[in-house]
C-alpha cells in the first residue's frame, strides 16, 4: 500500500500556501486541532495570527483584502467558533470581498446528531457566501482549496467557506497536491468578454449628453480601472460622484469630483443626480443608500450601467443601456470612442451648488467629530489607509476624509457591521506594513470588538485608533430625534469605560482630546508614535446630526441639507 | 370550465397558467438543491413543485421547478440561480415550445357498482390502474397539467382518499439539449 506522506491538515496548509494565501487569522478549538497542529509541523511561510474573537478574525481578513486586493485565510473551530464568523461572512459577501474561511467540524459520523460543538455551518451560511464546501474525503482537499481560492478571487469576488470535519483533516492523505478544479458551472473568464455593440451605444448616448454624470462604484475599484475612469472623466470633461465603497477610484480632491452621493452624500452630488441627463454607473449596484426612491432615481436621465454581475442589471434601477463584463476592459474600449463634451454650463451649475451647499459644521458648541476627522485628513495629507466603524462617524469620515487613491478606504457598506473598524485596520496593517493605518470608530462600535487591541499590541502594529466618543449610538439617536419626536430608546451608552485606561491596560498608549484646541496637538503626537498601536479618545458633543440626509425610501429631491423646521413623517424605507 | 376534457397533450398556453416552469441543469452534489431552494425562499417565493434526478451524464442533475409569483422578481431569481457555482444553466420554459409532462397517482373509493364508470373515465385519459381492492382503486395518469387537472376533476364525483403529483418535467423540442 502506498505510504502516506502527510495527513489532510498538512495537505490543507500546503495547498493554501500554493494558492497564494500568505496570512491566516484565527482562533483554535477542538475540531480544528489537526489543522492547528499542521501549522506547526508543516514548514510554511503562512503567518498565523491568533485573535481574541472569531468575529475579529473575519473582519481582519476582510480589511486585509480591502487594502491589498488579496484574500486571507480565516481558521476557526466548529459550533460557536464557526457561528462567530457569520457576521464577518455577511460583511464580506455584501461588499464582494474575497476570503477563504475554514471551519473545523465534528467527525463525519456524528453529523446531525447534535454532537459537541456541532453546527450546520454549511447550511447556516448558504446565503452569506459566494460558495461553500463540506469536505467528506481527505483526497478532495487540494481540489477544494484550489477551487475555493479561485472562486473567492475571480469574477465578482466573495467569501468561500470550507467545513472540514476532524476525521477528514486527521486522515491520511495519499494523493497529489496538484489537482484539477472541477467547476463546470463557473466561467469567470467570460467577464472579460463583453458586447461591443453596447459600448458603441453608450458612446453614442454620451455624445448627445450635455449634463452627464459618472457614478463610480466598488466594481470599478475591484477591476483596477483607476486609469480608465480618469481618462474617461477627463476626456469627456464629465463630473464624477462615487459611492461609499468607490471612494478613491477617482481622486476626491479633483475638480471634477463631487464626492459621495446618497443618503448622507454631498448635496451637490445628489443635485447632480437629480439634474443630469445621463448617468453612467461603473460598478455600483444602485444600492438603496444611493438611489432613494427607485422609481424616481434619474427619471429624466439616460441610465447606463456597467457591471460584472448580470443579476445586478435591472435589480434596483432599469438601465437604458447595459454592458456586462469587467469594468477595466469595457472602459478601455469605451475610451476609444469618446470625445470631449460641452459641459461648461453644467459644471458651472454644479459649482454653484458646491458653493451654496458646502459640507461643514458649526465651529462653536464643543468638540465636533467633523473637526477631528478634518484635522486628521490634513495632518495625514489624505494618504492614510482609513478604516471606519459604522454610524455617524462613518458618514462624516466619508465626507471629510477625502480619498485620492483606491484601496485605502475600508468601510462596511452593504452590511453596516458595527465592530468592523478596529479589526479591519489590524488586517490592513498586516497587509500593508509600510503604510500609515488609521481606524476611526464611534464608542458604540468600538465596544463591540475592542478586545482585538490585544492583537494589535502583541504584533506592535503602529495603528492609530481614533474613538470618536459621544456616549450615544449617534445615528440611531439622530433618527429618533428626527422621526420619533426625540423619544430616545436604546441609544444611551452610559457606563462607557475610560477608553484611555482601557488601552493602557492592554499595554498600549492612549491620548485624550477634550477640547477643540487640543485636536492638532494630540493627533500630531499620536501620528508620531510608532512603537505600537495608539488610542485617541475624543470626547465629542453628544448630539450632532449628519447632514445632508435623505430619509430611507425618499427621493433624492427630498434631501435635507439642514435640520428640518417641521415635523417629518416616518421614512417608508427601512433604516 | 370544470370537467373540460382535453384529449391531446398540449403545452401550457400563455396567460392560462401563472405558474412558471424553470429547468435547471446542476452539478449532482449534496447541498445544491438546498442552495437553489434558498434563493426562492429568501424572496418569499413559493416553490409549488420540484422534480430532480440525475441527467444522462451522472455528474449532473436536471431539475424542473414550478413556482408562482411576480414576473420581475422571477427574472431576478433566474439570474441569482444562474449565478450559483453549481448551476450550469437555468431557463424559463413557461412560454416556449417545450414538452411538459407530469405524473399523478389518485386513490379513490369505489364499489362494484361504480367501478365500470371509473374505468371508463380512466380509459378516456389513458390511465393505468395500479391498485385495485373491493372498495378502492389507484389510477396512475401521465400528461400535461391540463390533462391531469381534467382527470382529477372527473374523478371528484368519487370520494378521493388521496392524490400525489410529481410536478412537471420539461424538455425543449428539437434536437438541441434543453
Amino acid at each position: 500500500m502506498k505510504k502516506s506522506q502527510m495527513d489532510g491538515a498538512q495537505a490543507l496548509v500546503r495547498c493554501l500556501e500554493r494558492e497564494g494565501i500568505e496570512i491566516i487569522f484565527g482562533y483554535s478549538g477542538g475540531a480544528a486541532l489537526p489543522i492547528f497542529d499542521a501549522l506547526e509541523t508543516v514548514d510554511t511561510k503562512i503567518k498565523f495570527v491568533l485573535v481574541r474573537h472569531e468575529q475579529g478574525a473575519a473582519h481582519m481578513a476582510d480589511g486585509y483584502a480591502r487594502a491589498t486586493g488579496k484574500p486571507a485565510g480565516v481558521l476557526v473551530t466548529s459550533g460557536p467558533g464557526a457561528g462567530n464568523v457569520i457576521t464577518g461572512l455577511m460583511t464580506a459577501q455584501m461588499d464582494s470581498i474575497p476570503m477563504v474561511v475554514i471551519c473545523g467540524q465534528q467527525v463525519t459520523w456524528m453529523l446531525g446528531k447534535d454532537a459537541f460543538q456541532e453546527a450546520d455551518i454549511f447550511g447556516i451560511t448558504m446565503p452569506l457566501v459566494k460558495h461553500s464546501y463540506l469536505v467528506k474525503d481527505t483526497e478532495e482537499i487540494p481540489r477544494v482549496i484550489k477551487e475555493a481560492v479561485h472562486i473567492a478571487t475571480t469574477g465578482r469576488p466573495g467569501p468561500v467557506l470550507i467545513d472540514m470535519p476532524k476525521n477528514i483533516s486527521q486522515g491520511d492523505f495519499y494523493g497529489e497536491l496538484d489537482q484539477e478544479m472541477d467547476l463546470p458551472g463557473y466561467h469567470p473568464k467570460r467577464c472579460l468578454e463583453f458586447n461591443v455593440e453596447h459600448v458603441h451605444d453608450m458612446a453614442e448616448a454620451l455624445s448627445r449628453s450635455r449634463k452627464p454624470l459618472i457614478l463610480a462604484g466598488h466594481g470599478a475599484m475591484l477591476a483596477g480601472a483607476r486609469d480608465e475612469v480618469m481618462q474617461l472623466a477627463t476626456t469627456l470633461n464629465c463630473p464624477v460622484t462615487n459611492t461609499l465603497l468607490g471612494k478613491g477610484i477617482f481622486p476626491e480632491t479633483h475638480d471634477l469630483c463631487l464626492g459621495m452621493l446618497g443618503m448622507h452624500g454631498t448635496a451637490y452630488a445628489n443635485k447632480a443626480v437629480c439634474e443630469a441627463d445621463l448617468i453612467l454607473n461603473i460598478g455600483s449596484r444602485f444600492d438603496d443608500r444611493i438611489i432613494g426612491q427607485a422609481d424616481k432615481f434619474g427619471k429624466d436621465a439616460v441610465i447606463l450601467h456597467i457591471d460584472i454581475d448580470p443579476s445586478e442589471i435591472g435589480k434596483m434601477v432599469q438601465p437604458d443601456i447595459k454592458c456586462i463584463g469587467d469594468a477595466k476592459v469595457i472602459l478601455t474600449e469605451l475610451n476609444k470612442h469618446i470625445a470631449p463634451l460641452d459641459t461648461t454650463e453644467w459644471l458651472e451649475t454644479l459649482d454653484g451648488y458646491r458653493k451654496k451647499f458646502p459640507l461643514g459644521w458649526k465651529k462653536q458648541g464643543g468638540l465636533k467629530m467633523q473637526h477631528v476627522i478634518h484635522e486628521l485628513f490634513e495632518l495625514t495629507e489624505g494618504k492614510a489607509i482609513v478604516s471606519t466603524d459604522v454610524g455617524q462617524h462613518q458618514m462624516w469620515a466619508a465626507q471629510f476624509y477625502k480619498n485620492d487613491e483606491p484601496w485605502k478606504w475600508l468601510s462596511s457598506g452593504g452590511a453596516g457591521t458595527m465592530g468592523f473598524g478596529l479589526p479591519a485596520a489590524i488586517g490592513a496593517a498586516f497587509g500593508c506594513p509600510d503604510e500609515l493605518v488609521v481606524s476611526i470608530s464611534g464608542d458604540g462600535g468600538f465596544q463591540m470588538t475592542f478586545f482585538e487591541l490585544a492583537t494589535a499590541v502583541i504584533h506592535k502594529l503602529p495603528i492609530k485608533i481614533l474613538v470618536l466618543n459621544n456616549h450615544y449610538l449617534g445615528m440611531v439617536r439622530q433618527w429618533q430625534e428626527l422621526f420619533f419626536e426625540d423619544r430616545l430608546s436604546g441609544v444611551d451608552l452610559e457606563g462607557n469605560p475610560d477608553f484611555v485606561k482601557l488601552a493602557e491596560s492592554f499595554g498600549m498608549k492612549g491620548f485624550n482630546i477634550k477640547r477643540p484646541a487640543d485636536v492638532t496637538k494630540v493627533l500630531t503626537a499620536a501620528l508620531e508614535y510608532n512603537d505600537g498601536p495608539v488610542l485617541i479618545n475624543a470626547e465629542c458633543v453628544k448630539t450632532e446630526n449628519v447632514f445632508p440626509m435623505i430619509p430611507a425610501g425618499a427621493a433624492l429631491e427630498d434631501m435635507l441639507t439642514e435640520p428640518p423646521k417641521t415635523k417629518l413623517a416616518k421614512p417608508i424605507g427601512s433604516t | 370550465m370544470k370537467g373540460t376534457i382535453t384529449t391531446t397533450d398540449t403545452p401550457v398556453a400563455p396567460g392560462h397558467d401563472e405558474q412558471h416552469s424553470l429547468s435547471v441543469y446542476v452539478a449532482n452534489k449534496p447541498g445544491v438543491l438546498a442552495r437553489i431552494a434558498q434563493v426562492f425562499a429568501r424572496r418569499g417565493f413559493n416553490i409549488e413543485s420540484l422534480v430532480v434526478s440525475a441527467a444522462m451524464d451522472g455528474r449532473f442533475s436536471r431539475m424542473t421547478i414550478g413556482a408562482t409569483g411576480d414576473p420581475t422578481m422571477l427574472d431576478q431569481i433566474i439570474m441569482q440561480v444562474s449565478k450559483l457555482i453549481d448551476v450550469l444553466d437555468c431557463a424559463d420554459h413557461t412560454y416556449d415550445q417545450s414538452v411538459s409532462k407530469e405524473l399523478a397517482l389518485v386513490k379513490f373509493k369505489v364499489n362494484s357498482d361504480d367501478r365500470g364508470e371509473a374505468i371508463q373515465i380512466g380509459e378516456h385519459f389513458g390511465v393505468k390502474t395500479v391498485d385495485l381492492t373491493e372498495s378502492s382503486m389507484i389510477f396512475m395518469v401521465t400528461g400535461d397539467t391540463g390533462k391531469v387537472d381534467a382527470m382529477l376533476g372527473m374523478l371528484s364525483k368519487f370520494e378521493i382518499v388521496e392524490q400525489v403529483r410529481t410536478g412537471k418535467v420539461v424538455m425543449t423540442r428539437g434536437s438541441e439539449v434543453t
